[in-house]
């Protein structure tokens, strides 16, 4: 699968949409497909505080728990409440199963996450393949 | 990938479709093919093929075999009857398991255990010390079979299309020996570890008799929906069964009545090794904690590994295997807790992640097949 030009990506397999004061964040293709069947989501609180690189919730496949680092500081908007009751979606379409919306307390700090061409190096590297 | 790791026969053959690859025991083995919960559905509903070749066996000839099968066995394998087989347990001296085993009579001087992958030269060696002083002889015959497991509702009709042997002829924990895509004297055994019908069979492992007859299991059953379940789906089906695992529900720390397993042990069968510390712990009134089922309540997944407590919040055990059970479509564990908290009914929480999330024991197993019709 492509990773969208316009997201920014971690390290830890998040990626964040770019270009926008208020930006969806999720995880991404081969954070999906390394976790096998996911069956849990633990989402954030609209209102709660994410800091860059700490942890903002949990996905969970059938075999393992994965937590979720938030890319950027901010404040949550929105979470997508449908994971709690289809939380598979994020298997089906991992770029567009946003996992939570956040107001960005600053929309430079993205500039120090990959690009997709740069994740997608990493992702390789990381399965050895 | 890790060097040094042991392969099956059958691991380009997992490489080649595509499955994620992981250390099993020591063992590079597939997790998943397609996705766990498909393979663990088509186990359920349908059939599935599992490559167990990392499966020890050790066989045990000669006139004082069933001696020593008794002496380092809790099971009664006097009972067994030629083509019979029996689950059972090694045990330590204190009552704590080696391992577990499925024992199989092949004849009277002649019985095959089939071990697990993670334990074998530790269950070779203890098998080797103690029946040095009976008259028999011990091989271990691990490297010479490519075991593979075929699992499910449609597993005979399945197999059938590849055997001679009257499968339906073979009673649940009996097995038999038969032509199997051409290859004779085949051992064909009605056992598994998923909770449902199934066989077992026995096939050379050489690479290209391993990957044709995985071939042809495939062809077999591919009008049932068959897939190739990894280790993932194994794990999964034998929780929701409620079957024992090595360094989760079993291990040289617990014991037989702890685990649960006292039908599987007989006492009365004659002293054996560990029976005289069960007899204690049976004569001192039984264990001290038990294996449970829980089934989670609030949302939340119980993990391996994760604190029960009571209801007031103070640690009273812990979860020897919790995951979602894809079947059942619940979160589930098997946990130690103290005697006095192990009826079904009783709630108790799980700390999962720094929160209590709360659960109750509920009977085992958590699934059972449904009774043929």
């Amino acid at each position: 699968m492509a990773y969208p030009t316009n997201y920014r990506y971690t390290r830890e397999h998040e990626w964040i949409e770019a270009g926008s004061k208020t930006a969806q964040v999720g995880i991404t293709d081969h954070a999906q497909d390394s976790l096998g069947d996911i069956v849990f989501v633990e989402l954030p609180k609209v209102g709660d505080k994410v800091e860059k690189g700490k942890v903002f919730g949990s996905v969970e496949s059938v075999k393992a728990v994965s937590d979720l680092y938030s890319p950027a500081n901010g404040t949550v908007t929105a979470v997508n409440e449908e994971l709690v009751s289809a939380p598979e979606k994020i298997n089906q379409d991992a770029h567009a199963a946003w996992i939570m919306k956040i107001e960005l307390s600053d929309p430079s700090e993205l500039d120090s996450l990959l690009k997709a061409e740069e994740y997608e190096a990493y992702a390789k590297e990381e399965t050895g393949h | 990938m890790a060097d040094g790791l042991r392969k099956t026969a059958l691991n380009p053959v997992h490489r080649l479709l595509g499955a994620r690859m992981v250390d099993f025991g020591g063992w590079d083995m597939p997790v998943e093919y397609s996705g766990l919960i498909a393979e663990h559905m088509a186990v359920r509903t349908g059939v599935g093929l599992f490559d167990v070749s990392h499966m020890g066996d050790i066989q045990f000839r000669g006139p004082g075999s069933l001696e020593a099968v008794q002496q380092i066995s809790m099971n009664d394998a006097s009972r067994l009857q030629v083509g019979q087989a029996q689950y059972s347990a090694m045990l330590y001296p204190q009552g704590t398991f080696v391992d577990d085993v499925i024992v199989h009579k092949f004849s009277d001087n002649d019985y095959l255990f089939v071990i697990n992958a993670g334990t074998r030269e530790k269950d070779y060696n203890w098998v080797r010390s103690q029946a040095s002083k009976f008259d028999c002889h011990v091989s271990d015959y691990s490297d010479f079979y490519t075991q593979l497991a075929i699992q499910g509702p449609k597993a005979q009709e399945t197999l059938q299309k590849l055997t001679d042997v009257d499968l339906s002829g073979i009673k649940f924990y009996w097995f038999a020996w038969g032509t199997v895509c051409g290859l004779p004297n085949t051992l064909v055994a009605r056992t598994g570890y998923t909770g449902e019908d199934g066989f077992e069979i026995y096939i050379p492992s050489d690479a290209a008799t391993s990957e044709r007859v995985w071939g042809e299991v495939i062809e077999a059953g591919r009008e049932f929906g068959i897939l190739p379940c990894g280790l993932g789906a194994r794990n999964t089906l034998r929780l929701e069964a409620a079957l024992s695992l090595y360094g989760h529900e079993i291990s040289e720390t617990i014991n037989v009545f702890e685990a649960g397993l006292d039908r599987f042990c007989k006492l009365e069968k004659g002293p054996f090794v560990g029976s005289e510390a069960l007899q204690k712990v049976q004569a001192a009134g039984g264990p001290e904690r038990k294996l449970v089922g829980l089934e989670v309540i609030e949302r939340g997944i119980a993990r391996d590994g994760y604190k029960v407590m009571d209801g007031s919040g103070k640690e009273i055990g812990y979860v020897a295997s919790g995951s979602p059970a894809p079947f059942l479509k619940k979160n589930i564990a098997l946990a130690y807790v103290p005697r006095a908290l192990a009826e079904p009914g009783t709630e108790v929480a799980v700390e999962i992640r720094t929160c209590p999330v709360k659960a109750k024991v509920v009977p085992l197993p958590f699934y059972k097949k449904p009774k043929k019709t």
